[in-house]
């Protein structure tokens, strides 16, 4: 049992015009039938119009105890949203 | 249910680290694979989705049982559907249960060393065709009610994992009651069949959700861990509330003389199913164990050479592909 088929994360672009977003896992021995397998586990209902994989092993991922130093420095950057900003009604949509 | 009698394992691990993971599920946060985690809440999951996901995957050979001999070309496409269906809703489970740290393969070594189970359920035969329609009404029925609040669940692949798997399951229990309703109202051979049909899987599918678990510390662990959401009970009740009008409609008996809607508490009063029967089914002695067990072993041991030959053709493609640059 040592000869396991690789894990792939699989992506769907779900319509033309939206980025692909990751929908799941499945095991395949290559690319090419990677790709066939995700039409068949993840596309049975026209989920998509195409199709990526990528070797799970390929993926690098942040780790959840960096969470802090990662994300907390931009929550005092409030200034980057537009409803920081207080525009007089006079001035009309902006 | 799909996961039946999960026991949930015990947990050794720091109390100020327990009680922050605990505060997180508190507040409906969803733990994700990387995410520290109690020993027992991994291992106990892994049982849990491990013997989900068998379930769906066994859950395939009562119906494929049908697909050959559908009555029309449009059933058996249908039902050749639903069975696609039920290995998809296998393997995103499989997907979700390695994202803990097990391999699929050791998931299957242990389906097939008997260490993990499958739900009761299916080792139930179907031997009419109004079984296709029974199993899909009564069994996916059952599943949905467990699956539809275990979408909630606090373990994020998992979550994910059910809401995929209930946005299609409701395709299943429609198809099964539209074949429960032609045979219902068919000739008086077909309404018997039907009859028949829904006597045989009534109380195996009562039993799908487990013995009663009011006093079971199992099930309290699991319920604050948030991968238990209801009491076996709660769901049973639930579904028997909504399946007997569903009878009433196809001009069916549900097979059960101390049925009776409670004016009182509006649920209705039920037989339990024969307890006994449930655990010797699960020791192995149901009417169908040793054909299922077989059927995985063969498939199993069948398909070594296919996966290992597409491993060799990969890795001489990849050779190949080196070499030419």
């Amino acid at each position: 049992m040592s000869n396991e088929w690789p894990l792939w994360e699989v992506f769907i672009r779900g319509q033309h015009g939206m980025s692909h977003r990751h929908v799941g896992s499945l095991h395949a021995p290559d690319a090419e039938m990677a790709i066939k397998n995700a039409r068949d586990v993840y596309t049975r209902r026209n989920e998509g119009v195409s199709i990526w994989v990528v070797p799970a092993a390929q993926i690098a991922a942040s780790s959840p105890s960096d969470k802090g130093p990662l994300f907390d420095p931009s929550r005092s950057k409030v200034y980057r949203h537009p409803t920081f900003f207080d525009i007089p009604d006079d001035v009309g949509a902006m | 249910m799909y996961a039946q009698m999960i026991q949930s394992e015990a947990t050794t691990e720091d109390a100020e680290q327990l009680a922050a993971f605990q505060a997180r599920i508190d507040a409906g946060e969803r733990i994700e694979p990387k995410d520290w985690m109690p020993e027992g809440y991994r291992k106990t999951l892994i049982r849990q989705i491990g013997q989900h996901a068998h379930s769906e995957i066994v859950g395939q050979l009562p119906e494929g049982n049908w697909i050959t001999r559908a009555p029309t070309l449009e059933r058996k496409a249908i039902l050749l559907a639903k069975v696609q269906d039920e290995a998809g809703h296998g393997l995103y489970l499989y997907c979700a249960a390695e994202t803990l740290g097990i391999s699929r393969d050791d998931l299957t070594e242990q389906l097939l060393s008997g260490r993990m189970k499958y739900s009761s359920i299916f080792n139930y035969p179907t031997l009419t065709w109004a079984d296709v329609g029974a199993v899909g009404w009564l069994v996916d029925g059952a599943a949905i009610m467990n699956q539809v609040p275990l979408q909630r669940t606090s373990y994020g692949p998992y979550s994910r994992a059910m809401i995929r798997i209930c946005k299609e399951e409701s395709f299943h229990q429609r198809q099964g009651f539209d074949i429960m309703m032609k045979m219902a109202q068919g000739t008086e051979a077909q309404k018997r069949m039907a009859q028949d049909a829904l006597n045989r899987f009534w109380y195996p599918s009562l039993m799908m959700f487990g013995p009663s678990d009011a006093e079971s510390i199992h099930s309290t662990q699991n319920m604050a861990w948030r991968i238990k959401i209801n009491s076996n009970d709660e769901l049973r009740q639930k579904f028997v509330d909504q399946t007997v009008p569903q009878a009433e409609f196809l001009g069916l008996t549900i097979p059960d003389p101390n049925l009776r809607l409670n004016p009182e508490t509006g649920h209705y009063d039920f037989s339990e199913p024969d307890w006994g029967e449930f655990f010797d089914v699960l020791r192995g002695n149901g009417p169908c164990n040793a054909d299922r067990m077989e059927a995985r072993q063969t498939a199993w041991s069948e398909g070594q050479w296919v996966r290992d030959g597409l491993m060799a053709h990969a890795a001489k493609k990849r050779a190949r592909r080196v070499a030419a640059e």
